[in-house]
């Protein structure tokens, strides 16, 4: 048996790999040159195509603000989450339960009284 | 089963050699069995007529039989324009505008009486009399709506008719034809109607002869 690096295999892969994929581009390139010739306009070459025509510009500038008073909600969504097993096992939970939830409320009220003095929640 | 380009071929030695399991076949037919096997629709509904083109590719009729389930939702990726349905004045550039998008080679069937001639709509004021105006059909299916099989028999006139198509001369496709335009002109909303009233390169009116 001839010597051979173990690994020759998949140099050879590779190649025919690379071949494979390029090849029927080629053809259809070839293709396209000989037989059916490219006919580019300007609706057919234009981005949008839900057959209406684009108005304006794309980059266009937005106020980033709502999102932190979008964040805002939804830290109060999620605090409204975790008051509700709170609410409902609170006559069967010791006090230092009843601590650690109200330091975790008065810890969100100092968050939004933050925003607040921030003006995050008036609306600009 | 081989196949190979072979114009030259006799009919006598074409039999034999199909005896031996193997055909021959022009590289144009080829082409065309492809083609018309893998038309992939635009999924573009305007009316009632959408609907027997959903019900034609589902199940119970299964227009996949024909190669042409993928319904493509752009029009880059189509090959034929279903016009399903009452074309509105309003909508009519646009439909216009979506065929100009569509990469060649493209074809268009006018579904119901309303795409192919304004149908009960006709002396109305805002629905086109007939998508023909502006782009040019390949099939027109009558009926209000069409009945699925009347959709599955155009598609198979539609595949007949790609299949006749050759390579070069009078009955070659558009798409290779080098000077034959691969957009058409949008109408645009005018004063009283839209204009222009028609594709003068499409579509010219009937002469109406009196008896």
């Amino acid at each position: 048996m001839a010597d051979y690096d173990p690994y020759q295999f998949l140099v050879v892969f590779l190649v025919v790999a690379v071949l494979f994929a390029l090849f029927p581009l080629a053809l259809a390139r070839l293709w396209a040159k000989k037989f059916s010739p490219q006919k580019p306009g300007a609706q057919k070459n234009a981005v949008y195509e839900c057959g209406l025509e684009s108005k304006g510009s794309a980059a266009i500038q937005f106020k980033s603000e709502y999102y932190l008073y979008g964040i805002i909600f939804l830290i109060f969504d999620v605090e409204a989450l975790f008051l509700f097993p709170f609410a409902v096992a609170f006559l069967k939970l010791p006090p230092g339960a009843s601590v650690a939830m109200l330091v975790f409320i008065l810890l969100l009220a100092e968050g939004l009284a933050w925003a607040w003095m921030k003006g995050v929640l008036s609306w600009k | 089963m081989e196949v190979a380009a072979a114009p030259g071929v006799d009919e006598g030695l074409r039999s034999e050699l199909s005896k031996q399991g193997i055909f021959t076949v022009k590289l144009q037919d080829i082409y065309n069995w492809g083609r018309k096997n893998s038309i992939w629709p635009l999924q573009f509904g305007l009316a009632c007529c959408a609907i027997e083109m959903i019900a034609a590719s589902m199940a119970r009729y299964d227009l996949a039989r024909f190669g042409a389930e993928v319904f493509r939702p752009s029009p880059r990726q189509a090959d034929l324009m279903i016009v399903a349905g009452t074309v509105t004045k309003k909508m009519a550039p646009q439909v216009v505008r979506l065929y100009n998008q569509m990469p060649e080679p493209k074809y268009v069937i006018a579904m119901g009486a309303c795409a192919i001639s304004g149908g009960p709509f006709k002396q109305g004021y805002n629905v086109l009399k007939g998508i023909d105006r502006y782009i040019p059909v390949d099939v027109h299916i009558p009926g209000c709506p069409p009945r699925p099989e009347a959709l599955m028999h155009a598609f198979m006139t539609l595949q007949r008719k790609i299949g006749e198509q050759t390579f070069a001369g009078p009955g070659r496709p558009r798409h290779l034809d080098p000077e034959a335009p691969s957009e058409f002109p949008v109408p645009g909303l005018g004063e009283d109607d839209i204009v222009p009233a028609k594709n003068e390169q499409v579509w010219e009116a009937p002469v109406m002869v009196r008896g």
